[in-house]
């Protein structure tokens, strides 16, 4: 009969569960079980999972301190381990872990700002794309520029938020350290476009005009969009911000 | 046996763990180090930096690739989807070395990113060497298979772990990696001789070395018990222990790894130097025999 199954699944289940009993079958050189032995392999599962998400969500770490974030953190590994051997994919349930996880309810936003920096982490490991100039466009000259749709790139997201998340963002990233956080929603721009990864707010109108051309709408459609979230918006400006940012990688008129 | 794989290779000299936080000093100083390795997962993405910065090292460096996922001794099939992931990242940096654990790390669905102990035995034997020879099979070439860290033993081993090692290589083909610092760790927490260990391991095996920092603790009992924790530099003993390993087999690839509190560069790099010293002194004495 083997025996090696039913010992790895019980070795297994240990690992994750602080504080429990541990497996059978397994001995110091005196033949003895050692509960502090079988704690250096628990711990290093569990610590090791919330290290890894330490390193996926930096802000949320600092935001709520150091301390607080690695009991958080054993907590969702506990109960919440990686599916599959590529850690630097781990924590993608974590946004919605924090929607629930009852010590942090009441810092409302932190979730958005979760959310905010998985999107940054999973531009960080999209695929390369070349991006096409604007100039590619105005060669395509005679077609009909409203029946057109823009290829995105792959790593470009947009997080909406009804807090300050970009703000936040910035005055705990480095970026803008320690600068005044306004009062309102704010919607990000993500892309890695080359090697570096963008982060930046998007106005009412922008955030509806690119949501639209993700969801593979014309130009014609997108502008309609945008100009009803935002009258104001100016579709040649968002064109050219798009292009020069790297984040349009084609076009295809509407027939095709 | 014959493996009838190729012998893939590195130079016979000290190389590091490349870290994240390493990458623009690496490519801006160019140190003299005879190779750089990678956990393999960690390059499993679909684009950016960390690709744009392998592709720039590969080009000026000897790569070895390191596996930490494949559970090659859990009771499990392993993963073919995995597999076939690190297929492609060889085609893609043609590493001159692939190694992975004897341990485990998936558990039902899930992973647990570490690598865990398994028992010596025949049931586990035939498991590990199946394994073994599934991985080499599909990459098309020959793997090193590394000796654990342990904590603890299970009660119903009965194979010696050199004896275990040494069975899998001889009836898979595949090299070995031998890590000194595990060895250390392993024959302190299991009251072994780690002199005996080494006298006993199969050398001629052997295809590439690791040296890392532990932590030292104590059990219940007292005893002393020793952490893999990769997180300081190489202690003497296990330094000395390499020696005499490098002295029987001549120089080897040995790989300083260094993955927590991961120090700046010219510490790494001080280490690296240290263990390449060793190298130096071996390739002398040979000479001058």
């Amino acid at each position: 009969m083997p025996f090696w199954p039913d010992r790895h699944a019980a070795f297994g289940a240990a690992a994750l569960q602080p504080g429990g009993a541990m497996p059978p079958g397994l001995v110091d050189p005196d033949g003895n079980p050692s509960p502090r032995r079988f704690a250096v392999y628990r711990n290093n599962v569990l610590t090791g999972l919330a290290n890894g998400l330490a390193e996926a969500y930096p802000i949320v770490r600092r935001l709520v301190g150091e301390a607080f974030f690695h009991a958080m953190a054993l907590e969702f590994a506990a109960n919440h381990p990686p599916t599959g051997p590529l850690m630097f994919d781990y924590g993608a349930a974590f946004p919605a872990f924090l929607t629930r996880f009852e010590p942090v309810q009441s810092l409302f936003y932190l979730p958005d700002v979760a959310r905010l920096e998985r999107a940054w982490l999973e531009a960080y490991h999209a695929a390369d794309e070349d991006p096409v100039g604007a100039d590619a466009l105005s060669s395509a000259g005679a077609m009909d520029l409203g029946g057109m749709r823009l290829g995105l790139h792959g790593s470009l997201r947009l997080v909406r938020s009804a807090f300050p998340v970009v703000s936040i963002w910035r005055a705990n990233s480095g970026e803008a350290e320690g600068a005044e956080i306004p009062d309102r929603p704010e919607t990000a721009l993500i892309g890695r476009p080359g090697a570096e990864v963008t982060l930046r707010p998007l106005p009412h109108g922008a955030a509806a005009w690119i949501g639209a051309l993700q969801a593979g709408q014309t130009l014609a459609e997108a502008a309609e969009a945008a100009l009803a979230a935002d009258p104001q918006f100016d579709i040649a400006e968002g064109l050219a911000g798009l292009f020069r940012l790297g984040l349009v990688t084609g076009f295809r008129p509407e027939a095709a | 046996m014959q493996t009838p794989f190729p012998r893939n290779s590195l130079p016979p000299r000290a190389g590091v763990g490349l870290k994240p936080q390493h990458y623009a000093e690496i490519l801006q100083t160019r140190p003299d180090l005879g190779f750089f390795e990678v956990h393999a997962e960690n390059y499993m993405g679909a684009g950016g930096p960390p690709h744009r910065y392998l592709t720039a090292i590969r080009e000026a460096y000897p790569l070895s690739l390191h596996g930490v996922g494949l559970s090659i001794g859990g009771p499990g099939r392993l993963d073919r989807d995995h597999l076939a992931r690190l297929r492609s990242l060889i085609d893609r940096y043609a590493p001159g070395l692939f190694s992975e654990h004897l341990a485990w790390s998936s558990h039902g669905e899930g992973y647990l990113n570490d690598l865990l102990p398994l028992p010596y035995t025949d049931e586990t034997l035939n498991g590990v060497c199946d394994h073994v020879d599934e991985v080499q099979e599909v990459l098309g070439r020959q793997m090193l298979l590394e000796n654990p860290s342990t904590y603890l033993a299970f009660a119903e081993s009965t194979w010696d772990e050199v004896d275990f090692i040494a069975e899998v290589a001889r009836r898979t083909g595949c090299g070995l990696l031998l890590d000194v610092n595990n060895v250390q760790v392993t024959c302190t927490n299991q009251r072994r001789d780690p002199a005996v260990y080494l006298a006993r391991f199969p050398l001629h095996a052997v295809g590439e070395i690791h040296l890392g920092g532990h932590a030292t603790e104590a059990d219940e009992a007292g005893h002393p018990l020793l952490i893999d924790s990769h997180d300081r530099e190489v202690d003497d003993p296990v330094m000395r222990l390499n020696s005499s390993v490098i002295a029987r087999t001549g120089p080897l690839p040995t790989l300083v790894e260094w993955d927590n509190d991961v120090p700046a560069w010219p510490v790494l790099l001080a280490e690296a130097q240290r263990a390449e010293a060793i190298l130096t002194r071996e390739a002398r004495d040979a000479v001058l025999a």
